[in-house]
């Protein structure tokens, strides 16, 4: 167990830089998701935690350590990856039990450990049988064993879900979650499912472009996300965002067609007359039973899902989005005013996109 | 791929089929036919039932031989089958070694060393005969197994089929590799070539047939018969100028030569399948 | 294409390829840059004295009646046996594919002669052909066809291209019957949905698809024919009667080691080269449509 800290690390491929200077600290023990796109530079940082790339610039410690220029082998992880790479002609017992061959452990220590681990995985049955022979599920599983028995400071998770169909994927995020309450060893894991992300993470790293856009508990990402792209990308449906102009003291926001929204506290006194982008989400928008004031939606059309609705409307020429608990029988083209609690407004930055309140 | 089921196409169909079968095994048929008559009957009443004489032939084949050449066919056989071996293992193992060293290393030259692999695929032997003979004799190769082996193991197909497979091994199994704390031999002994099996047979009958089939080579750099392979043998069994040819013993040797490479590809047709349409691609 | 994952190391990789490196610098590139620089010398018969001549030996062998027949021989050999290997190969392996019982049986009866070396195809067929102890000859006197290809270049001709036309079917086959099956079998049924017969069919649905196949198979007979058939001519005709059946390899080898004549010989490796060259060249570019198609 230890931690792990990055600090400023860069990676470049010939000349273009994927990762811009990311650093981030795990503390001993943790459960970070890194969450993004494909694309945004999560697996690449991983590798470079793993050692599998070299990083460019900046440092990487684990437990302390400096692991910069260590091979992958000497860094103390063990790697879970998407299509498990287990070996095919090994039999599972073998497959685990590898990496503590190659350490030169004891015969007897490998036995032990190869074995608690099947035990732990429900795995003691299926030892002799090759990857071949297992269900995808239960090749996650070995993955996962061959991590297990190395007992190593660090695990890494690279997407190890996204080739089970959806009920496997329950099914093993949630025992993923319990092995790690029972072991407690620090967790990176890459993924690009929010809602894994959500349940599994004690901490979220989501990332943009190369960079790390927002670290921060799974909640904090969701109630006060501190980019749109992550506001946007945390959330589903996503987020909607709407241009608005803040008033002359700050107090509230004015949208196309002069709807005052009011915002919380003392508002935004230095933002006074400029232009701002306003974010909600669409399960936090209401009914406003008064059809006075708020915002004018008419729809376009509605998703009956059984425990929610989805209303798909314009406003003004926008396209908005609301969830509503429950089943609603709402007719096309009808009008519905909206509201929605100051508290649960995100204003950003339309320059910047950074949040602002 | 039948889709009418008419009686008479289905007959015409398996008449074509054994037709062929049979005028493919004629020849060999006929000369197995000859290797168990007396020469004699051979020469003069043109046998189609297998005689009495087969023990006879063979055994005076294996042990004695044939007249004029210098050697049994008991040791033109085992030449053959140093050579076939030699060239099939000798093969493998540098292809598997090149193939290894291409796709998963980056070092200068990797692609000068690549073309110069591709480059022996447009040289086979007979289009340099003389110069490749003078650098065997140059390097006192002559009438050895090393002359006979050693100038056809360079494979470019060999090497590609295997980077081809190399190829397509996902990376990550390398990564998972480099994790559990694995060398690169290692890999390449506990992982790799493991994996390989199945080529690697493939590649077995394919180069096994190809190097027990070798003619023009051994005939330019073998003078001593006891280093002759079967195929020079009876080509030299042939060769008595104006006296009678002992048909009946080269007819045994012929089927002796013909035996091995035969019964690898019926019993292991599997592989002679798969190593044909994937050396060939 | 290229993996993303590489081990670092400075030395092994020159280790693991310096076997193969070795193997082909000292027996493909050295003697084909000798053949290469020998084409344009003139030696004297002892090898003392060498003298630089430029392109003279390429001039004489190319004006030289006896390699111009060689060519058009090797022309007309290889044409021959690409031609009737492909085609009885197409039958057969036509057949076979509509054969539902005993395809595997026929399968096996109809391959295994490739395993058979090209010199000892040519030791049986002149056994059957053997103008004193041949049965074939025999026969063939008796309904009044003389046979003798020790005398008669057609005749020698012909034996050897059935010679190496023989093993190269079950080649052709194989490769055939391979791809008549890859062909979706929905194709044949929408076609005879459409009330094409088996006849019909075939000219427009499956030769079509299987033309890859065929022209792969042509460029591999030919090369097959110019380069691997020396036994055949060595056990059967050895290039006679009267050169009726010289090819280009079995000239080179018979220049070379029997009448001495490096340069000549050294000249015509050179253009063998680039014989192979060019096949090599057609046949890959023809593999990248392939994997296009």
């Amino acid at each position: 167990m230890a931690d792990v800290s990055i600090r400023n690390v860069t990676k470049k491929f010939g000349k273009t830089e994927v990762i811009h200077g990311i650093s981030c600290d795990i503390h001993d023990g943790e459960f970070i998701v890194i969450l993004g796109p494909s694309g945004c530079g999560k697996s690449t940082l991983l590798r470079l935690v793993a050692g599998l790339e070299e990083i460019s610039t900046g440092d990487i410690a684990i437990e302390g350590r400096v692991v910069n220029r260590l091979e992958p082998a000497d860094r103390d992880i063990a790697m879970v990856f998407q299509n498990y790479a287990l070996y095919p002609h090994m039999t599972v017992y073998r497959n685990m039990a590898y990496g503590l061959k190659m350490r030169r452990m004891d015969k007897d220590e490998i036995d032990r450990r190869v074995r608690a681990a099947a035990k732990i995985l429900e795995l003691s049955e299926l030892l002799d049988r090759k990857p071949r022979q297992l269900s995808g599920g239960q090749r996650q599983r070995v993955a996962m064993g061959r991590c297990i028995v190395r007992e190593p400071k660090v695990f890494l998770f690279d997407e190890p879900l996204s080739n089970l169909d959806a009920k496997l994927r329950v099914q093993m995020r949630l025992e993923i979650r319990k092995l790690h309450e029972d072991l407690r060893i620090t967790s990176i894991y890459v993924t690009h499912d929010q809602v894994e992300a959500m349940t599994l993470g004690d901490r979220l790293v989501v990332m943009d472009n190369g960079y790390a856009a927002q670290i921060g508990s799974p909640l904090e990402v969701y109630e006060r996300p501190a980019t749109m792209f992550v506001a946007g990308f945390i959330g589903s449906p996503a987020m909607n965002f709407l241009e608005a102009d803040v008033s002359e003291d700050g107090r509230a926001l004015v949208l196309p067609g002069a709807v005052r929204i009011p915002l919380n506290g003392t508002g935004l006194p230095a933002w006074g007359r400029k232009k701002v982008i306003l974010g909600v989400r669409p399960e936090h928008l209401e009914l406003n039973g008064t059809r006075e004031g708020g915002i004018q939606l008419t729809v376009d059309h509605v998703e009956l899902l059984g425990a929610d609705t989805l209303v798909h409307g314009r406003c003004g020429g926008i396209a908005l989005t609301l969830r509503l608990p429950d089943v609603h029988r709402i007719e096309k083209q009808a009008s519905i005013a909206l509201s929605a609690s100051p508290e649960k407004l995100h204003v950003f930055d339309p320059e910047t996109k950074n949040r602002i309140a | 791929m039948m889709v009418e089921h008419r009686p008479v196409l289905a007959f015409i169909t398996h008449a074509v089929l054994i037709l062929g079968a049979v005028v493919l095994a004629f020849p060999i048929y006929i000369t197995f036919v000859a290797s168990t008559h007396t020469i004699e009957a051979i020469t003069k009443s043109f046998p189609l039932v297998p005689g009495g004489h087969l023990v006879e032939n063979y055994l005076r084949a294996l042990t004695v031989g044939p007249r004029d050449v210098g050697a049994t066919v008991g040791t033109m056989m085992l030449n053959s089958l140093i050579m076939a071996l030699g060239i099939t293992f000798g093969k493998i193992t540098i292809s598997l070694l090149a193939a290894f060293a291409i796709v998963y290393f980056r070092f200068r030259l990797r692609m000068v060393f690549f073309w110069m692999i591709f480059i022996t695929l447009m040289l086979p032997v007979e289009v340099r005969i003389l110069p490749t003979y003078k650098v065997a004799a140059d390097l006192k190769l002559l009438d050895s197994y090393g002359g006979l082996i050693f100038p056809l193991i360079a494979s470019a197909t060999a090497t590609f089929l295997f980077r081809q497979f190399f190829m397509t091994i996902p990376d990550e199994l390398c990564e998972a590799h480099r994790i559990d704390g694995g060398s690169p031999m290692q890999f390449f002994f506990d992982i790799l070539l493991p994996m390989s099996r199945t080529s690697i047979a493939a590649l077995f009958v394919i180069l096994f047939i190809y190097g027990w089939n070798q003619y023009l080579w051994p005939l330019l750099i073998t003078s001593d018969q006891s280093y002759y392979t079967l195929l020079i043998g009876i080509k030299r069994m042939l060769d008595v100028g104006e006296g009678q040819a002992e048909w009946h013993i080269i007819m045994a040797a012929t089927i002796l030569a013909m035996l091995p490479p035969v019964l690898v590809v019926i019993f292991m047709q599997k592989q002679f399948v798969r190593g044909m349409t994937e050396t060939e691609k | 294409m290229e993996k993303r994952v590489v081990f670092r190391n400075n030395v092994l990789p020159y280790i693991l390829v310096a076997p193969q490196i070795v193997i082909t610098l000292v027996f493909f590139i050295w003697p084909a840059s000798q053949a290469l620089l020998q084409s344009f010398l003139q030696e004297d018969a002892f090898g003392t004295s060498s003298a630089f001549i430029w392109f003279d030996n390429f001039a004489d062998i190319f004006t030289s009646e006896e390699y111009l027949g060689s060519f058009r021989v090797t022309l007309v050999f290889s044409l021959a046996v690409a031609g009737s290997a492909l085609s009885v190969a197409l039958l057969l392996a036509v057949m076979a594919d509509r054969a539902l019982r005993g395809a595997t049986i026929y399968k096996t009866l109809i391959i295994w002669p490739y395993a058979v070396a090209p010199v000892v195809a040519g030791v049986l067929w002149f056994f059957l052909f053997n103008p004193t102890v041949g049965m074939v000859t025999f026969f063939l006197k008796s309904v009044g066809i003389a046979w003798n290809h020790t005398l008669n270049g057609p005749q020698a001709m012909t034996l050897v291209v059935i010679a190496a036309a023989w093993r190269e079917v079950s080649y052709n086959f194989l490769f055939f019957l391979a791809g008549l099956q890859a062909i979706p079998h929905s194709f044949i049924e929408a076609a005879a949905i459409d009330g094409a017969g088996p006849w019909r069919r075939f000219w427009t649905i499956v030769f079509p698809l299987l033309s890859p196949t065929a022209f792969f198979l042509i460029v591999v007979n030919i090369v097959y024919a110019f380069f691997d058939t020396f036994g055949v001519i060595h056990a059967i005709t050895r290039g006679g009667p009267n050169y009726a059946t010289n090819i280009l390899v079995y000239k080179v080898f018979n220049d070379g080691f029997i009448n001495l004549d490096l340069g000549g010989s050294a000249a015509q490796s050179v253009v063998l080269m680039i014989v192979v060259i060019a096949l090599t060249v057609v046949q890959f570019r023809f593999i990248e449509r392939k994997v296009h198609y």
